[in-house]
């Protein structure tokens, strides 16, 4: 066998209390597309780091085409032949394509060639992307073409890839997944990280996968199951949620005619969304974030007002009730961003149990707080469904994600609502955690609890949803019955590719 | 390299701990800026916190304590709710001010019945007065969503204007011979705020100060809009999400701070002060904002740290006369305290930890 592009050895890598990476070693061949697999917090951005340049190993090798490697930093990885496109996209909203593409170059050419360059390899890879446009007018997916094509004017070697498809629909990873397919075969490797099995199965040559910063086993995807592939991340043998009868009552939940401005400048408004959720049923909303998720619970939170009749509960309006009118009358909501909106980082638990349960569990009277029953509640809440804390006197953000996730999922699970309003129930929430909650979901639906549960996790919502509606830019497509979905219905009720009419520019 | 790494939980002991060592950080300091001075710094610091307390005129300066503080007190009770949520009145002086005009005003309204009535009448009209002042910076806020902080703090320029104004019109001594300033309302036993024990310095403001404590400890920790005050500083976005209402704990907040400091002006004004005068203001109003950080915030703390803050300003006046200490330097060592307290404030929630550099 020839040598590898890149040699890992034994890479390892301590924080205090914790080991990111322990004795880490692989090896990724030329124009290879090699996936690295793994639960959140198993290491997988700790080690991609390292190979970047911007954290140091404590101990351990890398070797380049056989050659010592040892970044420094990423200007020296970059100098390499190594590039990398992260998670998070590092972008200026008000300057051009171009100009975001000039600013993280050692030495940019005149504007001019850099757009005729842009153009040539957006085309050769068919990335559609035209480098006059405002990054601030682009989809997620286009913006996220801006950064591979910044990596691919370095011609790198070997292409790092941090959870690409997180903010793609279908369609705009079907072109993804084209570009990567050219790339390997014009000998690029590329390092793909994701937690979605389905996408390494399609696209990798060879998984190596993590589990508490260890090097757990490594496969061939296309010959692994993807049960196979699950099991060996968690490392327990999975549980599929599931559910018994699909029976519906009334309807619970009624948005007509609903077009709500965004309180935010870069917000997305609401516009004429309507929806139905029948007693026992779990409507699925899909949609890349961005596209007014935040909004549409804020609608349903109580956090936005709109006109009274928008919004009804068992045909009440309810649309000018400000949040305890709503929790009094059995409508509960579980926003996305845990820390800061869900639950108060630096509070206890008895304490963010308090914040939505007040009302229902009766934790006050007159006014005067019932610190005894809370912490009971918040205990009932830890056992119930199984959060890892000491104790509820402990402040929320020591929690992890996954644990205070179960804590914000349950506490309003526990509370017996009418209808449940989840979004992103699972985000960055490992796959046990994650099972555990879509099951709680599903339990509330069979004792006849409306539950709306917003997810970019497609996934997800084939698991658990009865009918699936998607979020575009602020309008609800109407709502079809999950069972016979196809993947390209759903991406199309997504709103498809964004930016593809200017492919062919 | 030195780094700050965050707490998994704010540390319990540090935040006791912190107010003691700044104060430790502030007597070297502050010793050093004395002796820089050309004064002995030992001796300095040892007339700023000793002689009040247990030198040789204590018996009177003991009772001045309870006399500085209890204004102090009631103000910065009333900064901190607002505080704590993030609401910043910097205006308690021009409260503190209109709750005396309002109150004295009431008084002399009477002058010179006497009757028992008339003293309750001027305590809610000191309320008022503060809350009432205070309402102006809560409403444009509500309304137009202006800065508070900037609308309070010109409010107490306005407030001293009146004051000023008030001193030689309206409110003026008839029989005064022409000098700025009220009737003294010492001397006019319905609108007195006498000492309750004589020679103690215990008045009526001293007994508010102490009641304004329990009620904000009350509130804070056992009853709902308390909890929504904390839950509004520590996560607006779920305190809004909690149901809370933003221009309602706005109008709850600056109207409190308001009406406390409207007390602090009334029971100064009919109790040591005695009168209405351009200069009747000290700037407690202000004073009160290092109190109520320097008690971090904490109802309990706050009566700590107002009496140490009087003890400062007894003692910093014991040290101008008899050290010679020019009065800057005593504002000086009073500024200094804030500025440890705030700066060691960080280690209740980061620890400092010496590291090597990652990248090199």
């Amino acid at each position: 066998m020839s040598t590898p592009l890149l040699s890992i050895k034994g890479l390892t890598k301590a924080y205090p209390g914790v080991v990111a990476n322990d004795n880490v070693s692989f090896d990724i061949g030329e124009g290879e597309v090699h996936a690295l697999l793994g639960e959140n917090g198993a290491g997988k951005s700790t080690l991609v780091k390292m190979i970047y340049g911007l954290v140091k190993p404590d101990s351990g090798s890398m070797s380049l085409r056989g050659a010592p490697y040892a970044p420094p930093e990423p200007r020296a990885a970059r100098a390499d032949g190594i590039a990398m496109v992260f998670q998070h996209f590092s972008l200026f909203d008000a300057l051009n394509v171009a100009e975001n593409i000039a600013l993280g170059m050692e030495n940019p050419p005149a504007m001019g060639d850099l757009a005729a360059r842009i153009r040539e390899v957006s085309e050769t890879y068919g990335l559609p992307l035209d480098p006059f446009r405002t990054v601030g007018d682009l989809s997620a997916g286009e913006r996220q073409r801006v950064e591979i094509i910044r990596c691919l004017l370095q011609d790198p070697k070997l292409l790092i890839m941090d959870e690409p498809t997180s903010v793609l629909t279908p369609q705009e990873v079907e072109i993804l997944f084209q570009t990567l397919q050219k790339l390997r075969s014009e000998g690029t490797s590329i390092l793909y990280i994701s937690h979605k099995l389905e996408e390494i199965r399609t696209l990798c040559d060879h998984a190596t996968i993590l589990r508490l910063g260890k090097n757990v086993g490594e496969c061939t995807p296309r010959e692994t199951s993807a049960r196979d592939m699950a099991e060996m991340m968690v490392g327990t043998a999975l549980k599929t949620p599931e559910r018994s009868g699909r029976e519906f009552g009334e309807i619970a939940l009624d948005i007509s005619g609903l077009s709500v401005p965004s309180p935010s400048e870069f917000g997305t408004s609401l516009k004429n969304v309507h929806m139905t959720v029948r007693k026992g049923e779990v409507l699925g909303i899909g949609g890349v974030a961005g596209n007014g998720q935040d909004e549409l619970l804020a609608v349903l939170s109580g956090e936005i007002l709109t006109a009274a009749d928008a919004v009804k509960k068992d045909g009440q309006p309810v649309g000018r009730l400000g949040p305890v009118a709503r929790r009094r009358l059995g409508l509960l909501t579980a926003p996305e961003e845990r820390l800061g909106h869900a639950a108060a980082p630096n509070m206890s638990l008895t304490e963010n149990a308090l914040l939505t349960g007040s009302v229902r569990e009766g934790l006050e009277s007159n006014g005067f707080l019932k610190w005894a029953e809370t912490q009971a509640f918040a205990e009932r809440i830890i056992k119930e469904f199984d959060v890892r804390t000491p104790g509820p006197e402990n402040a929320a953000r020591s929690l992890s994600g996954g644990n205070l996730q179960k804590f914000v999922i349950g506490r309003e699970v526990l509370q017996n609502p009418d209808v449940l309003v989840v979004n992103q129930p699972t985000w960055g929430v490992d796959a046990s955690a994650a099972a555990a909650i879509r099951q709680a979901l599903l339990d509330l639906a069979a004792k006849g609890t409306a539950v709306v549960c917003i997810s970019q996790d497609l996934d997800e919502l084939m698991e658990i949803s009865d009918t699936f509606a998607a979020l575009n830019e602020g309008r609800l497509s109407a709502p079809r019955d999950t069972a016979g979905l196809t993947v390209d219905e759903i991406g199309l009720m997504m709103g498809g590719a964004h930016g593809m009419e200017v492919a062919h520019v | 390299m030195i780094v700050l790494e965050k707490r998994p939980q704010p540390s319990r002991a540090w935040s006791m701990a912190t107010p003691l060592v700044a104060v430790l950080a502030t007597m070297f300091f502050g010793g050093l800026l004395f002796a820089a001075l050309g004064k002995n710094p030992v001796e300095a610091i040892g007339t700023i916190f000793w002689e009040p307390l247990f030198g040789e005129y204590a018996f009177y300066y003991r009772p001045q304590l309870l006399v500085k503080g209890a204004p102090l007190v009631l103000i910065a009770i009333g900064l901190s709710l607002g505080f704590r949520a993030g609401i910043w009145n910097i205006g308690a002086e021009g409260q503190y001010i209109m709750g005396a005009i309002v109150g004295a005003g009431v008084g002399l309204a009477f002058y010179p019945m006497e009757a028992f009535y008339i003293f309750p009448l001027m305590v809610i009209a000191g309320a008022f007065g503060g809350w009432a002042w205070a309402m102006v910076p809560a409403f444009l806020k509500v309304r137009f969503g202006t800065n508070e902080i900037l609308v309070s703090l010109m409010m107490v320029y306005v407030a001293e204007q009146l004051l000023a104004s008030m001193s030689l019109g309206l409110l003026k001594n008839p029989e005064g011979f022409g000098f700025p300033g009220s009737r003294n309302l010492q001397s006019y036993a319905s609108a007195h705020n006498a000492e309750l024990i004589e020679g103690s310095g215990m008045h009526w403001g001293v007994v508010a100060a102490l009641i304004a404590v329990i009620f904000a400890y009350v509130l804070l920790n056992r009853h709902m809009t308390g909890f929504h005050i904390r839950l509004t500083g520590e996560a607006p976005r779920a305190a809004r999400f909690a149901g809370v209402k933003p221009a309602r704990l706005i109008l709850f907040c600056l109207g409190v701070s308001g009406a406390l400091a409207g007390l602090a002006g009334l029971f100064e004004v009919s109790g040591p002060s005695g009168q209405i005068s351009i200069d009747f203001n000290v700037g407690y109003g202000f004073t009160a904002i290092i109190v109520a950080f320097l008690g971090r915030l904490h109802p309990v703390g706050i009566l700590l740290a107002g009496g140490l803050m009087a003890l400062t300003y007894i003692g910093g006046e014991i040290a101008q006369g008899s050290l010679g200490l020019p009065a800057a330097a005593i504002q000086v060592f009073q500024g200094m305290l804030l500025f440890f307290l705030l700066a060691l404030d960080l280690l209740t929630n980061y620890r400092i930890r010496a590291a090597r550099k990652e990248v090199a």
